[in-house]
């Protein structure tokens, strides 16, 4: 049978090539985003075309790895110079854009208001610049949101996009639809009713009379106000919610689960996966991270470190004896010794925790379409260049 | 140093993935064997403290799961039923399900009224001395100042009512440093230790609660002094290496392979240490953990770093 060509293979190759979104998600601390940049940096330099790829929360480092000074929300060109610099030639063009929570709500308000009165009305709102500054489940909404807005207005081959770190790894899936749900809600309607008929109404009474116990008619006149100003954007709000939805399912788009194999992420990473697929979207890829080096997984290395151990200071001695006149550090035989049992014991410390992530990633009951196992890498990744290396790795 | 026992109530916070969770627990196990009736609260429940303590899932309302240690899992829509039941009499339990609800939505979108029901709940079990301690597995680093900061956002949006008196007295006790503190946890490595030296910024500027400690997990040990890596270094030349290849009678390539990476590793990671240690107000304790080699994480890993932490706190 002829080889296989690589391009027919399932691997992240073949899925930067033929999807126009891929989403990296996963668990926190497992280098989520490091992977999405990565992972966009191969497809600009190896596939070419407009590649972007939009940050949550990326490390300042990050950011000058990829030769900017400050990446906003607005989208910055990586430069030629910064490949140049790390010795690469890029095909396409690689585009960082930073999601900027805050503005993008703003956009959106600016985008949805009917006017722009009452678009400078909820801007200045209380309740508004808190909701959407500090509140968590905004934060995934609004990065959902802006994929779309940028998917829309075309002007990239393929978005790579990180996801922002939720309490819950789902709950950028579900932003939508709860928004969604929200504005068509029926409390959202109690709420902007005017005061005087909600006392007649005996369904809400209960509700308001301890609402206003609890919170004062003071500020519950402030959260009606701000609803109602709300509720101008009602129908561009849910029309748009529901089409990031499709946008999630949709064939062009892919989902990148990113994780290492310790126990608590691993878990989590695989309950994600279980999820995409329950709900019909696309698992493309799985990256393991920091994994340990195969040779601490070795029998015969583990025999070695057994015996370095066990016979510690015959061996010190006779190392000491032989090698110590051409290498004056080994001339003292108890230190070889002490040498050779820190050593032999740190191997066996490692491989503890290396047959153990061998056995949990063998153990995954999902079957992404690609698996890729990134080694443990001695430095951190802070350049174009190590962006590069890390993509080699998962590039197949 | 060990008077962050002495609190009343911890915050617990973290980036993802540096063992929060774990701190957080062993924290409460070991103030539970010291004698102190202790509750621990999971905040974002995933339920990994049953794991670390071996017991049966955590639920809303608390199970003694050791000796003196209590352990809940936080959920709003209990709290808001337990805050109505406590505070307004609603003399129906029927009434308080559709009302509670109501809120329950209300809180997803209203800012703070979430973030306010956690740190009600918990600053009313330190009020109410039902416990000696409580320690609080909260939220990461990313959303904890959003969690702390939510009495006092309320406290200036909300000027009269209930609510306005309970964050009152709720700020008294969260800025007082004798009571409450925050533990932050993260690993030696780049990013959490970035993250933990912004959260320490953003906890002094954006809310009234004080750092108490960080705590630095996963620690990987120091090898060798300077005489030995040298030893080392020797031991790694090919005519060395082959001799000791020869004396064991199987691969040892890998061993030494292995300790170059542990060195490596080492090393790297001490980098960020010293940029932790310089970055950190030199008043706020850091306490050192082991990384564990285990096979497993279970009551045992927990017992371990519980008697980590009790050394590093001195006791």
């Amino acid at each position: 049978m002829a080889p296989t060509e690589a391009s027919e293979r399932p691997s992240l190759e073949r899925l930067l090539a033929t999807r126009e979104i891929m989403v990296a998600c996963g668990p926190g601390g497992v280098g989520k985003t490091t992977t999405a940049a990565a992972a966009g940096v191969m497809a600009a330099v190896k596939h070419g075309g407009k590649v972007l790829v939009l940050t949550v929360d990326p490390a300042r480092r990050l950011a000058t790895a990829l030769g900017l000074t400050g990446i906003g929300n607005k989208e910055h060109r990586v430069p030629d110079e910064a490949f140049a610099e790390a010795g690469l030639k890029s095909r396409g063009e690689l585009w960082v854009a930073m999601l900027d929570t805050k503005q993008s709500w703003d956009d959106l308000i600016a985008r949805h208001a009917p006017d722009e009165a009452t678009r400078d009305e909820i801007l200045a709102n209380p309740l508004y610049q808190n909701i959407s500054g500090r509140f968590i489940q905004s934060h995934d909404y609004i990065a959902m949101e802006r994929l779309y807005e940028i998917h829309s207005e075309g002007r990239y081959d393929l978005i790579v996009v990180d996801t922002p770190p939720t309490r819950n790894a789902l709950d950028f899936l579900d932003a939508p639809e709860r928004m969604a749900d929200f504005f068509s809600s029926r409390l959202l309607r109690w709420l902007i009713m005017p005061y005087r008929s909600r006392l007649v109404n005996v369904a809400t009474k209960p509700f308001y009379q301890i609402a206003d116990r609890i919170l004062g008619t003071e500020f519950l006149g402030d959260i009606s106000e701000f609803f109602i100003l709300f509720q101008t954007m009602y129908d561009g709000f849910v029309e748009r919610s529901r089409a990031v939805g499709r946008l999630l399912a949709d064939r062009r788009t892919t989902f990148l689960v990113v994780s290492t194999l310790e126990s608590v992420p691993l878990r989590e990473a695989e309950f994600f996966a279980q999820e995409l697929t329950s709900r019909h979207l696309h698992l493309g890829a799985m990256v393991m991270n920091k994994v340990l080096p195969e040779y601490l997984r070795g029998s015969e290395a583990a025999d070695a470190a057994h015996t370095m151990a066990e016979q510690a200071g015959e061996l010190g001695g006779l190392l000491s004896e032989r090698m110590g006149p051409a290498h004056e550090p080994l001339r003292d035989s108890a230190q070889v010794t002490r040498v050779l049992k820190e050593i032999s014991a740190s191997f066996l410390n490692f491989q503890t925790v290396a047959l153990r992530e061998a056995e949990e990633r063998d153990e995954l009951s999902v079957a992404p379409e690609v698996m890729v196992s990134v080694p443990f890498f001695d430095t951190e990744i802070h350049d174009l260049g190590g962006l590069y290396r890390l993509g080699e790795q998962i590039w197949e | 140093m060990n008077d962050l026992l002495d609190k009343k109530l911890l915050f617990v916070t973290g980036k993802g993935g540096v063992g929060k969770t774990s701190v957080a627990t062993s924290l409460a196990f070991l103030a539970a064997s010291r004698g102190q009736r202790v509750l621990l609260c999971e905040v974002d429940g995933k339920g990994d403290v049953a794991g670390l303590l071996e017991s049966p899932p955590t639920a809303f309302k608390e199970r003694e799961v050791s000796p003196g240690l209590f352990a809940m899992t936080m959920d709003t829509e209990e709290a808001m039923k337990e805050y109505l039941r406590l505070n307004l009499r609603v003399p129906f339990a029927g009434r308080i399900g559709p009302v509670a609800k109501a809120f329950d939505f209300l809180a997803s979108a209203a800012p703070g009224v979430r973030e306010i029901l956690v740190v009600g709940k918990l600053c009313y079990e330190v009020r109410e001395a039902h416990y000696d301690l409580v320690v609080v597995d909260a939220t990461a680093s990313g959303h904890i100042v959003g969690l702390l900061a939510a009495p006092q956002a309320v406290n200036s949006l909300v000027k009269v009512g209930l609510i306005r008196n309970q964050t009152d007295w709720m700020l008294e006790m969260l800025t007082d440093p004798a009571q409450t503190g925050l533990v932050a946890v993260c690993t030696p490595e780049e990013m959490p230790v970035t993250e933990t030296i912004e959260l320490a910024g953003r906890v002094r500027n954006e809310t009234t609660v004080n750092l108490a400690s960080v705590v630095v997990n996963r620690v990987l040990p120091e090898l060798f002094g300077t005489q030995e890596e040298e030893v080392f270094e020797t031991l790694t030349r090919p005519d060395v290496a082959a001799e000791l290849e020869l004396l064991v009678g199987s691969d040892t390539a890998p061993v030494l392979e292995a300790a170059r990476l542990a060195v490596t590793l080492r090393r790297t990671r001490s980098v960020h240490l010293d940029r932790l240690r310089e970055a950190i107000d030199p008043s706020v304790p850091l306490l050192y953990l082991p990384y564990l080699f285990t096979r497993s994480h279970g009551l045992r890993t927990t017992r371990q770093t519980a008697t980590s932490l009790g050394e590093e706190l001195g006791y």
